[in-house]
């Protein structure tokens, strides 16, 4: 084989591998993904078995510790409903009545459980721009 | 004064806006004093950018609360330190450092490369200072930082406490560095491809840069990472978040430049790797400084809400659009010089090299964005969690190792296949000693991953070492030297090479140290009374009795915390005490009276002070979350907002203490999270190694030559060689 | 606007003004002792020479054999002189250029030192 036509076939190979196992990613990254919802697209379509990414803020009043466990429901960012569920595991500091969390939760029977140690609290807001107050220059 | 701030972003923008036209004006029709003007408009850009931030950082000084800024994330009882640092930690203060790095990093190659290059420097300027006129154009227009109010507050909010660490303020300077850093290479990349100069002095000039912003930015990514495992209370250092990703992306692509280049320096192949390359470098860095701070995708730094987002979107947009099409339209003369000449040679591993940390790259970059893929896909956005990314990268962060060993070994161009084989057999050997030690102690079984990873960097080390102890041998056969001279004069007179194998040795030990900590770990989180004790990997940890401490004397980190709770853990392994951990939670003062005259005191966010006990075999590692919320301590609470009014907060600070008193004499069950990782330590040291070996990769050749030589006396010298 | 902040405002105007119209009021000497072609050769001779090291050092550490040593080394060598040569013919100027600018010239020397008794003996 001509040392051009080695060249092709080499080029061919490597592209093909580099096919497959990109379509190879592409495929398992649909299927491992976990849906993001809000509490109220959870209410209409949680399917039991299935886990998801919850969003939203946690509702007031509605932190409970019970021995390992931390029962709190999420609310809708922007309206009134709101999902409850009990979490084990770890807590991070942020975490308190008003903050945007994510949380992975799985429905089992009528509640919704959360993942262990899923538990995801947005960092204080740093970077959000506050509209500049009395320019005086 | 922040009208001096503000005149100086206007300034600026209109001196970009010159430089621009005056580059441009001067590459185009060849009127070099055109060209000269714009770049001195660079040096004049980061004069003014100085006095803007200096301007900035006095205010927070200052505490000159008229500033929006300052008012935000400051106040008086902040300390220095912080409060010098907190310039950063706001949207507006990060725009200015971004700008005002940029700006001396443009300053700093403009002058270096001021009598070479003409053309490709022109357009470098111009593009340089378009990004400067983009970043101060989003504070002049959309976040500045001089903005004041009238009258102004008399305390500031402060800083988050959750910020208040040394390595949190130094994070973000050395992340924009970085970024700022590799927009120097792609500036020079897009000039090179528009003046048409993709060569060797391109390459020289664009090498250093790249290590230095390859150096940076990992630092920062470092850093991050240490902060993560020693700040928040999670114990761990990488979480595949959006934005740990989105600073890794670019230093991925940074670290196959640097290595192609070499390519393309010596047998002028791999161009379209290599610009392609060193744009996606730039772009990246602009997709991560976007994505940190606007709300595209959900992290622990932004959630929902867009800011800034479709300035950023534009931008990212015309980079990637403008590098296609000048790639594409520029092809012929990217055309390679040579071809492969022979699988067998560092050309070709290098080359793989490209594939699999672009093939990282892309399955980041994947897994990142992923939430907006399947968004714009399917209509339904879904997101990948750690596990998917696991693994697709560990198998990848093997193949990067072992080609890392591999590399060394094998001589440029077309390397003799029996001596190959013959310099793999000491690598080979230490890689299956390796495994036959620890498949014999059983110490790495049902882990096959760090398994292979730890025999790849023993293959590594072997590799290296291999090579060191060579290379000596030749320097003492030459200059008969003593070992250590030998050595030195060995590093100083190839600084690259063996300055990258130190780079490879420290990456190695990094990996070791990730598989050990994540594959051998032993963690466990459960409630503890005083007393009681629990079995955590081979220790026992004992909750020997709690602490309780207000606004502590002693804060070694000048936290500001009001009120302290923790424990005193004492860690014993078969018996003998090995430590004692005093992990703690602080509580802050949330500045909302709202909350009570007492509660407010406490009811800021708490931060975690992490016991840890780092050692080279382990760390120890331990968080606690006390329960403020027993009825005990909720009745003082409440008395307190009943009774203490919100004007004495000393008062209020006297409830804090006998609350302290109370946890201290009938302390409820507190959960603690522990954990015991082998190994962690080595990933710090891991990644001093590779600072240390990427600066003596960086340093000057020594100048060998003082002597000013002749042409002619070049060109005997040269014939002489040929003829040798 | 304060009377201060005016002020250095103006100061800053000033001196920036004078900062970048400088060469366009100056006429400086052209100091292209340094053609564009001129620094790239030398850039590609500094990278060469840089080659004809490294394949001494990868003989020498064992990674080839002698027969492949002293064939790329020819070929490196060969490709020097045609650099060298261009170079020579470029400008004929008689002094050397400072590719660095700083007065130091790397490269021949270098390889000359870092040259053992010959391998090929």
């Amino acid at each position: 084989m001509s040392p051009a036509r080695k060249r092709r076939v080499r080029l061919v190979v490597a592209l093909s591998a580099a096919v497959i196992l990109a379509s190879a990613l592409i495929y398992t990254s649909f299927s491992a993904a976990s849906p993001t919802v809000t509490p109220s697209q959870l209410a209409h379509e949680g399917v039991a078995g299935r886990s998801y990414q919850l969003t939203g803020t946690v509702k007031a009043g509605s932190v409970r510790h019970e021995g390992d466990t931390l029962y709190f429901s999420v609310q809708d960012r922007a309206g009134e409903a709101s999902v409850p569920l009990s979490y084990t595991g770890t807590v991070p500091d942020p975490f308190r009545e008003g903050r945007e969390v994510i949380v992975t939760v799985e429905k089992q029977g009528d509640s919704y459980v959360g993942e262990r140690n899923s538990l995801i609290t947005k960092c204080p807001s740093k970077y959000t721009v506050t509209p500049s107050k009395t320019k005086t220059y | 004064m922040a009208q001096l701030g503000g005149a100086c972003l206007i300034l600026a923008l209109a001196v970009c806006a010159y430089g621009i036209g005056a580059s441009l004006y001067g590459v185009r029709t060849g009127r070099p004093e055109w060209s000269e003007s714009g770049r001195r408009s660079v040096y004049a850009l980061a004069g003014i950018l100085t006095v803007a931030f200096m301007v900035l950082e006095l205010a927070f000084l200052r505490n000159d609360f008229s500033f929006n800024t300052v008012a935000d994330t400051s106040s008086a009882t902040t300390p220095t330190f912080y409060k010098a640092a907190a310039v950063w930690s706001s949207q507006e203060g990060s725009l200015l450092l971004w700008a005002w790095l940029l700006s001396l990093w443009s300053t700093l190659i403009l002058f270096l490369t001021r009598k070479r290059m003409r053309d490709v420097s022109a357009y470098a300027t111009a593009i340089l200072l378009g990004f400067g006129g983009f970043f101060i154009g989003l504070m002049v227009f959309y976040a500045t930082p001089f903005a004041t109010t009238d009258p102004a507050p008399a305390e500031g909010v402060g800083l988050d406490p959750l910020l208040r660490h040394p390595s949190m303020m130094i994070h973000p300077p050395m992340l924009y560095s970085g970024y700022t850093l590799c927009i120097v290479p792609l500036a020079f990349g897009m000039g090179a491809l528009l003046a048409r100069k993709v060569d060797a002095e391109w390459i020289k000039a664009t090498r250093r840069f790249a290590m230095a912003a390859w150096l940076f930015l990992g630092i920062g990514i470092m850093l991050g990472a240490r902060w993560s495992y020693s700040e928040l209370g999670w114990g761990g250092y990488w979480g595949w978040d959006a934005v740990e990703n989105a600073s890794l992306m670019p230093w991925l692509c940074a670290t196959a430049f640097i290595h192609s280049l070499m390519i393309q320096e010596k047998r002028g192949m791999l161009k379209v790797w290599n610009v392609s390359l060193v744009l996606a470098t730039g772009t990246l860095a602009i997709m991560g400084t976007f994505l940190v701070r606007s709300g595209i995708l959900s992290s622990i730094h932004a959630f929902g809400g867009q800011t800034l987002g479709v300035p950023f979107v534009i931008l990212i947009g015309v980079l990637i659009l403008s590098s296609i099409y000048l790639v594409s339209t520029r092809r012929d003369m990217l055309r390679s010089e040579h071809r492969l000449d022979s699988l067998l040679s560092r050309e070709s591993i290098f080359l793989a090299n490209n594939v699999v940390l672009v093939g990282l790259c892309f399955v980041i970059f994947w897994g990142t964005y992923f939430p907006l893929i399947s968004e714009a896909l399917t209509g339904h956005e879904a997101s990948v969690g750690p596990p998917w990314f696991d693994r697709y990268t560990v198998p990848l962060a093997l193949i990067l190792v072992l080609l890392s060993g591999i590399g060394p070994v094998i001589a440029w161009r077309r390397a003799t296949l029996a001596n190959a084989r013959r310099n793999f057999v000491i690598p080979l050997s230490f890689a299956l000693v390796t495994l036959a030690v620890l498949l014999a102690t059983g110490v790495a079984d049902s882990k096959p991953f760090a398994l292979a990873m730890f025999c790849c960097a023993a293959f590594v080390l072997g590799s290296v070492g291999q090579e060191y102890w060579r290379g000596v041998r030749v320097r003492r056969a030459i200059a008969g030297e003593p070992a250590p001279l030998a050595l030195m004069a060995l590093v100083k007179r190839n600084r690259r090479r063996y300055g990258g194998y130190v780079v490879h040795i420290g990456i190695a030990v990094l990996f070791v140290g990730v598989a050990a900590s994540s594959s051998f770990q032993h963690a466990s989180e459960l409630s503890l009374s005083p007393g009681q004790s629990t079995k955590v990997g081979a220790y026992t940890v004992r909750y020997v009795r709690p602490t309780a401490s207000v606004t502590p004397k002693y804060d070694p980190v000048h936290t500001g915390s009001t009120l302290s709770l923790g424990a005193i853990l004492d860690v014993t392994k078969q018996g003998k005490h090995v430590t004692t951990l005093t992990p703690a939670e602080d509580f802050y003062d949330s500045g909302e009276p709202a909350q009570g005259s007492v509660a407010h005191l406490i009811g800021g966010q708490p931060v975690s002070q992490v016991g840890i006990d780092g050692g080279i075999k382990r760390d120890i590692w331990s968080a606690i979350a006390p329960d403020i919320d027993t009825p005990r301590l909720k009745r003082i609470i409440e008395i307190g907002n009943k009774t203490i009014p919100l004007v004495r907060p000393d008062e209020g600070m006297i409830a804090v203490a006998v609350m302290a008193r109370e946890y201290m004499r009938s302390p409820p069950p507190a959960e603690f999270h522990l954990i015991i990782s082998p190994l962690v330590m080595w990933i710090w040291i891991g990644g001093a190694i590779v600072a240390g070996g990427a600066l003596i990769a960086l340093w000057p050749a020594p100048s060998v030559v003082r002597a000013r030589v002749s042409v002619r006396a070049r060109s005997r010298a040269a014939r002489r060689l040929a003829r040798a | 606007m304060s009377v201060l902040a005016a002020m250095l405002t103006l100061m800053l105007l000033a001196a920036v003004m004078a900062v970048v119209s400088r060469p366009l009021l100056v006429a400086r000497k052209p100091e292209e002792s340094d053609t564009p072609r001129r620094s790239e050769l030398e850039a590609e001779r500094e990278a060469k020479y840089r080659e004809i090291r490294d394949a001494e050092l990868d003989y020498r550490t064992g990674k080839l054999s002698q027969e492949d040593y002293e064939a790329v080394n020819g070929a490196l060598r060969a490709e020097a002189v045609q650099i060298l040569d261009k170079l020579e013919s470029s400008e004929g100027g008689p002094e050397s250029s400072d590719s660095e600018g700083d007065g130091k010239v790397e490269g021949d020397q270098a390889v000359e030192e870092d040259r053992a008794p010959d391998p090929a003996k």
